[in-house]
């Protein structure tokens, strides 16, 4: 670098990434954001400081090295910037589009303090993609590991979602012989029934998947596992040496409130499950149907529930509604859903709390009755609690509600084993992420309850780390910059090594 | 066991899920026995499958109606009523394979150690009904089957029920066979000789198992029903399956599909159960168009027929 860059020096403006128009988007499935061009990525790359104690790794839940990797797309090694990635992250290319940066790399950036931060997750989806157009994948030597009966380690995943590829893709490059288990038809997980099209096209789906597979991954669907067989037939029977659970917390939340079992109430991972998986909007093309509401009312407003909105709008709905009984505030999606929802003409009734659902004397919905709210003290999660204003009521006019409220742990696994679960339902660990059971581990939505895609990740690595101490594979994982000194753990400054030897 | 022919795990290699056997009822009613040999140990009474005949198909639950473990098959017995079920009518021949079968799914049913208990299936429901009669039969149960058809020509499994019955009562609505009337006048029957019955297990249309729990309620006599609602999944994640059962809302898939006849607001189910018939009626029309169009429609040309 020939001059020190300082915020003073770097581009003020954040580059702006290229969006499909509001109006057209909003009644197609066409993936809204298009991603940097070569030149915008380049532009965006100049911005960053290269800090010495750069935050954003500690930002991000996987610790992507990304001064590093920002720094070769600015020297124009794309490849050398996949393998930085892909050291951390497998799947750039979906992280780039659905991690929520604004609360984590892109939160904490220097940068940010006095301008709009680095745009990192625009510049790792391009990564992403170019790898996925020019077909790299970081396939490392692998040595396969030997167990003790002399073969190689067998590892069983159950899930295919994030969580579960994650740590598929770890045990792979550690040697083993790693299967999926996928209960639906077709793999992915949430990356394929939750999130929609538009925000996370199938055919990026398919290829990370594929790059699973060139790592020996073998993925089997149609498997629920728990019914066909169960965990402890796994590690007992079916002579697998290590199992990942990574099953997610899908149960949907009802409200429990009079006309919940009306037709036209859905939940929200029923509608998105209907349009992604079963591509119900092309019926009857195909065979899945979901019939259209002319004004549709999602209840909720994360991400799920922005995904719902919008995936409505797109089916044709005349009118898209958001019912949320905090403010816009309080909300939990990310801004840029919101805003992008708001773009495409989804009208928002904050602080607004549902309390019936009316019949049209036939057994479906006619309208929603709700009671206005204000904000009064915060509560246990720092956010001010919503209050019933009385004698506000009144009726929205609408043919289909969806509940976008949350979701419990699936109870398959619980019902089905003797894994310890703790009192919300969620599977029970350790530090490590290994169950009650030895050699079983679980990790992601089903261990934590619902939270991302990148935590999920993450949690996969974390057992992956955890299933390799277990069978006593040797960790030749990347290890996080600064954190070992000639093999040494950076928590072990203090000699105690040394101490321990002498 | 699972081990020694399963140490490649499930379902590697050749295409999976071959329809080993067919066997049609009526016009309307078929059997196929479908090979999965892990599923088929795996199975047991109550539960059952999520199926798609072909990449576009809808995921249909189907109750497993017998399960053959030597053999490594599935029995399933569908009735064609909508698209899908038409046309695996005519698709599912022997040697060809589905496109996915997930399972088995759902609580199996408890065999209860009750020494007199009454099996009713009405239509359809004869065939899931089977698996449970055998199983409380094998417990050392005294088993009264009670099965209800339409008319004589709708019969099947007659014999089946005749091995590992006790005694059995076949009604017909016309009296074509059996006693003239549904299966509730059966079941007042068998109660008025059988007082000391235990338990009724009632699987059939939603109209049948309401009958049936109405039937018994005066006496006092537990009574199991196996809901079908419409799902999507079959694994808890969608909520489309959703019933009332005892004021709580609970999840056909994986808190089922076996629940107290007596609780079970089979009301709501009705309504629930109509959610798509707009387009259950478009889809089968539709199909049923294009099949007028190339009469002889085979597999294959189906995901063509839209273009």
């Amino acid at each position: 670098m020939a001059k020190k860059r300082t915020v003073r020096t770097i581009h003020q403006e954040r580059t702006p990434v290229a969006e499909l128009d509001a109006f057209t988007r909003a009644h197609n499935f066409e993936e809204v954001n298009c991603g940097y061009t070569e030149a915008e990525a380049i532009r965006e790359s100049e911005r960053c400081l290269f800090c010495p104690d750069p935050k954003c790794i500690e930002g991000c839940p996987v610790s992507i090295d990304i001064p590093n990797f920002i720094q070769k797309i600015g020297e124009r090694d794309y490849r050398g910037a996949y393998e930085v990635i892909t050291g951390t992250n497998l799947l750039p290319a979906v992280c780039g589009r659905v991690c929520p940066q604004e609360n984590q790399c892109e939160g904490v950036c220097t940068v940010g303090e006095t301008l709009e931060s680095v745009a990192i997750g625009r510049l790792e989806r391009f990564i992403g993609d170019l790898a996925i157009q020019n077909n790299w994948i970081n396939k490392p030597y692998i040595q396969p590991s030997r167990s003790s009966n002399g073969g190689r380690y067998r590892i069983g995943i159950v899930g295919s979602g994030p969580s579960g590829m994650a740590c598929a893709a770890d045990m792979a490059k550690a040697g083993c012989d790693v299967t999926v288990f996928e209960a639906f038809h077709e793999a992915g997980g949430v990356l394929r029934y939750g999130i929609p099209e538009f925000r996370l096209p199938n055919t990026v789906v398919d290829a990370e998947i594929d790059k699973l597979k060139e790592l020996g991954v073998r993925f089997e669907c149609n498997v629920l596992v728990g019914r066909l067989f169960t965990i402890e037939q796994m590690i007992e029977e079916m002579g697998f040496d290590a199992v990942f659970i990574g099953t997610g917390a899908g149960y949907p939340t009802m409200l429990n409130i009079p006309g919940d079992s009306l037709n036209g109430v859905l939940s929200a991972n029923e509608l998105l499950t209907r349009c992604n998986l079963m591509r119900a909007r092309e019926f009857p093309n195909v065979d899945t149907p979901l019939p259209l509401g002319k004004h549709v009312v999602v209840v909720g407003a994360g991400n799920t529930a922005m995904d719902a909105l919008r995936v409505s709008m797109r089916l044709g709905a005349e009118k898209v509604t958001c019912v949320y009984r905090r403010s816009k505030v309080e909300c939990p999606a990310r801004a840029e859903e919101v805003h992008h929802a708001e773009q495409e003409g989804i009208e928002f009734n904050w602080l607004t709390n549902p309390i019936e659902i009316l019949d049209d004397g036939e057994g479906n919905v006619r309208a929603i009755r709700c009671i206005r709210m204000e904000l009064g003290e915060p509560d246990d999660s720092g956010r001010r609690r919503p209050v019933t204003i009385p004698g506000s009521e009144f009726e929205i006019e609408t043919d289909e509600v969806v509940y976008a409220i949350g979701t419990n742990a699936n109870p398959i696994i619980g019902q089905t084993s003797k894994l310890k679960l703790n009192k919300w339902g969620y599977i029970a660990t350790d530090k490590t992420l290994m169950t009650s059971i030895a050699g079983v581990f679980a990790g992601g939505d089903i261990v934590t309850g619902a939270a991302t895609v990148i935590m999920a990740m993450g949690a996969g690595r974390k057992a992956a780390q955890g299933m390799k101490a277990f069978l006593g594979i040797r960790d030749i994982g990347p290890l996080r910059r600064d954190h070992s000194i000639f093999g040494i753990d950076a928590r072990e400054h203090n000699f105690m090594r040394v101490r321990v030897a002498a | 066991m699972i081990t020694s022919d399963n140490s490649a795990p499930v379902l590697t290699g050749n295409r999976p899920f071959e329809i080993l056997r067919r066997e049609d009822y009526s016009d309307v009613t078929y059997m196929l026995e479908v090979h999965h040999p892990q599923m088929a140990r795996a199975a047991q009474p109550g539960q059952f499958v999520i199926v798609m005949s072909h990449s576009d198909g809808e995921r249909i639950p189907l109750t497993i109606a017998d399960f053959k473990r030597e053999k490594g098959t599935i029995t399933l017995v569908i009735q064609a009523v909508g698209k899908s079920t038409l046309e695996m009518k005519e698709m599912c021949q022997v040697g060809t394979h589905l496109y996915g079968l997930a399972g088995p799914m759902g609580i199996p049913s408890h065999v209860s150690s009750a020494k007199k208990v009454i099996c009713v299936g009405g239509g359809l429901g004869v065939a899931p009904v089977y698996p449970q009669a055998r199983a409380l039969k094998e417990a050392g149960a005294y088993v009264i089957g009670i099965l209800g058809y339409r008319t004589k020509d709708l019969i099947f499994w007659e014999d089946k029920f005749r091995a590992i019955t006790d005694e059995l009562i076949i009604c017909t609505d016309d009296g074509s066979a059996g006693i003239r009337g549904f299966v509730t006048d059966g079941i007042r029957q068998a109660l008025e000789s059988h007082p000391d019955t235990e338990e009724v297990i009632a699987i059939g249309p939603p109209v049948m198992m309401k009958a049936s729990a109405q039937a018994t309620k005066p006496y006092g006599i537990k009574t199991m029903v196996s809901l079908n609602p419409i799902m999507v999944d079959g694994t808890g994640m969608c909520g489309g399956c959703r019933v009332k059962v005892g004021e709580k809302v609970k999840f056909a898939c994986v808190d089922g599909p076996d629940f107290d006849g007596h609780e079970v607001d089979f009301d709501d189910l009705m309504i629930r159960l109509r959610r798509y018939k707009e387009e259950e009626r478009v889809a089968r029309e539709r199909w049923s168009e294009s099949c007028r169009m190339s009469t002889a429609a085979v597999g294959s040309e189906y995901a063509t027929v839209s273009a």
